[in-house]
């Protein structure tokens, strides 16, 4: 439905991505996961026509983004970074201005508009102005902006951002809904959201893919601790429970390779915490010779770090816009 | 087209929802009623005081002496109020992100252009025929000379299509809507002023250049009531080269 190849982009001297490559089928969600600055809005914005690449290519539906651009456009929703609102417009107005301009016929500009309107939970506010209405609900006007005229593919960029715990919960119901009927690609830096309404997972990371998975094999990857890898040269039976008994130690596992290069050992703990010196205190007071000991860093270890691993952190300055 | 009215259709509900076209409105009908008004009294003056002493000089015309200096000056007016009409057209839509809405809809800039121009000139004419109410009410009173009236009002709405695309440029090349403002008032003056370069530039080619390019020299001609193809041109193109430039910056500004 939708193959992306060697996708770049730069502004002047800066890359904004480079060699982007993905393909998404018929009906999957795609997630679009990576930190602040790392490209999603520009890859997004490639693909909806709304500004051209340096180089590379894309075809949404069979037509190229480069020779095709209306008929991509046709055939795509997409929810901006900023939900493009008229605030002097009532809900409905500019629904229908929409549908008009997406080329809409008249008998299922209403059919849209009505569909739209229900499926986001607008039907309430349909009159009201939108410049009064609260930023969720500003949020799913946006969302049936993207809707109404039933597009193949919906492009979603943080569809969720700065809405508040509920909200967030409505709008990934929502998404979920729509996986039904439409190919949805939609950028997130939360990855328990992306793990959540995705089949697929796409990591970018400074302009670059770090990782395309699947939801499963991605979760567990994730660290749940900090990992480090310990040798020395004595053999003693006691080392692994001593180094166990030191706080912040979750687990010590021995290494198979253990040989006359001495002892090896994986020792975990908390996510965060740095426990090196404890650990090295510890073999060279007891005189069993410190080898060797490193931290293991997984390969998608750096982009993780910036990612908001935990719902709380992301939704809790936000509690207090409860919608209307 | 279809596109076009919508995108027309649009435009003119924002400009009569928001209260500045309103604002505009009134402004503008205040100072030219005052204009008006001020070079009546003293062509009425002005005529008594002829009969009262000299009969038979030559008739004193009310194109002339009323219309015609009011109507140059209404021309001042619309050139210090059209920017405020254009200046939000582009760059509200960058500003509020609406902008992305229309890229990635399937029309064309071109459409998007000519939908916001076309809007703004009906917003235009629809005050050059409020400020019609002036000649209207006075015809019942005296006899006023339609066939120069009509070539005046005629110049000002193809002056207007000058105005009002140079403004739309302008509105293209910021999000900043007083900074929009700012540059057509200085793209406008700029052309209106040309015309009083010419004496300085002295008897030349040069001069005739730059007369052809002042916006005044060509709607003073409209005002004594002469409709010459050669201003028409004038305008047109003029219009023609606003928009085009518009378009080319709409365009450019997706490679950034
Ligand atoms: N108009 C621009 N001019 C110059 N650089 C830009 C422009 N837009 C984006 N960039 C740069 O391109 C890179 C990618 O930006 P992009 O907006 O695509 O990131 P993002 O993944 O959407 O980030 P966020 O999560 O903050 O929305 C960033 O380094 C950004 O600074
Ligand atoms: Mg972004």
């Amino acid at each position: 439905m939708i193959s992306v190849e060697g996708l770049g982009k730069r502004y002047g001297d800066v890359i904004a991505i480079d060699d982007v490559n993905f393909s998404v089928g018929k009906g999957e969600v795609l997630a679009f996961l990576g930190p602040n600055g790392a490209g999603k809005t520009t890859t997004m914005r490639i693909l909806t026509c709304f500004m051209p690449a340096s180089s590379g290519t894309a075809s949404i539906a069979g037509y190229d983004i480069f020779e095709a651009p209306m008929e991509v456009k046709r055939r795509i929703g997409y929810l901006p970074e900023t939900p493009p609102l008229y605030q002097e417009m009532t809900v409905t107005e500019y629904l229908i201005f929409v549908a008009k301009i997406k080329g809409l016929s008249q008998s299922n500009r209403k059919k849209g508009l009505i569909g739209a309107l229900e499926k986001t939970g607008l039907s309430d506010v349909s009159k009201r102005l939108i410049g009064n209405l609260s930023k969720g609900y500003r949020q799913r006007v946006g969302l049936a902006q993207a809707l109404i005229h039933n597009p193949e593919v919906l492009i979603l960029d943080e569809p969720t951002v700065g809405l508040d715990p509920r909200q967030i919960i409505e709008i990934r119901e929502l998404i979920k809904g729509l996986a039904l009927e439409h190919t949805i690609i939609l950028s997130t830096h939360i990855l328990p959201e992306a793990t959540e309404v995705a089949q697929k997972i796409v990591i970018i990371n400074r302009g670059r893919i770090v990782a395309v998975d699947s939801q499963e094999h991605l979760s567990s990857q994730v660290r749940k601790s900090e990992k480090m890898s310990l040798r020395v040269r004595s053999h003693h039976p006691d080392i692994s429970g001593k180094i166990k008994s030191i706080t912040g130690v979750l687990r010590v596992t021995p290494q198979a390779d253990s040989n006359d290069l001495g002892l090896g050992f994986i020792v975990e703990s908390n996510l965060g915490d740095d426990i090196r010196d404890k650990v090295a205190k510890v073999v060279v007071e007891a005189g069993w010779g410190l080898l060797e000991m490193k931290p293991l860093k997984l390969s998608l270890e750096d982009v993780f770090l910036k990612l908001t691993t935990e719902e709380t952190l992301e939704t809790i300055p936000h509690t207090e816009q409860v919608a209307l | 087209m279809k596109n076009i009215s919508t995108l027309v259709g649009k435009e003119l509900q924002l400009y009569f929802i928001s209260p500045i076209a309103y604002v505009v409105a009134m402004v503008f009908l205040a100072i030219s009623d005052f204009l008006f008004y001020n070079q009546i009294q003293y062509f009425s003056g002005l005529s008594m005081r002829m009969m009262q002493f000299q009969n038979d000089l030559p008739e004193l015309n009310l194109h002339d002496a009323v219309f015609q200096p009011t109507l140059l000056n209404m021309g001042v007016i619309l050139l210090l109020i059209v920017p405020l009409l254009t200046m939000r057209l582009f760059a509200e839509e960058k500003k509020e992100h609406t902008s992305e809405l229309l890229m990635t809809s399937p029309i064309t800039i071109t459409e998007i252009v000519f939908g916001k121009f076309i809007a703004v000139m009906f917003v235009y004419l629809l005050l050059l025929i409020l400020s019609l109410h002036v000649p209207l009410m006075l015809s019942v009173a005296v006899d006023v000379s339609w066939k120069p009236l009509f070539a005046s009002y005629f110049g000002l709405f193809l002056m207007g299509g000058v105005f009002l695309s140079f403004g739309l440029f302008a509105s293209a090349l910021t999000e900043n809507q007083m900074i929009a403002a700012v540059i057509s008032f200085g793209i406008l003056i700029g052309l209106w002023m040309v015309g009083t370069s010419v004496h300085a530039a002295g008897e030349s080619a040069f001069r005739v250049v730059v007369n052809y390019l002042s916006i005044s020299s060509h709607l003073s001609q409209f005002v004594k009531g002469l409709i010459s193809s050669r201003s028409i041109t004038y305008f047109v193109s003029m219009s023609a080269l606003g928009l085009f430039l518009t378009h080319r910056v709409v365009e450019s500004q997706r490679w950034k």
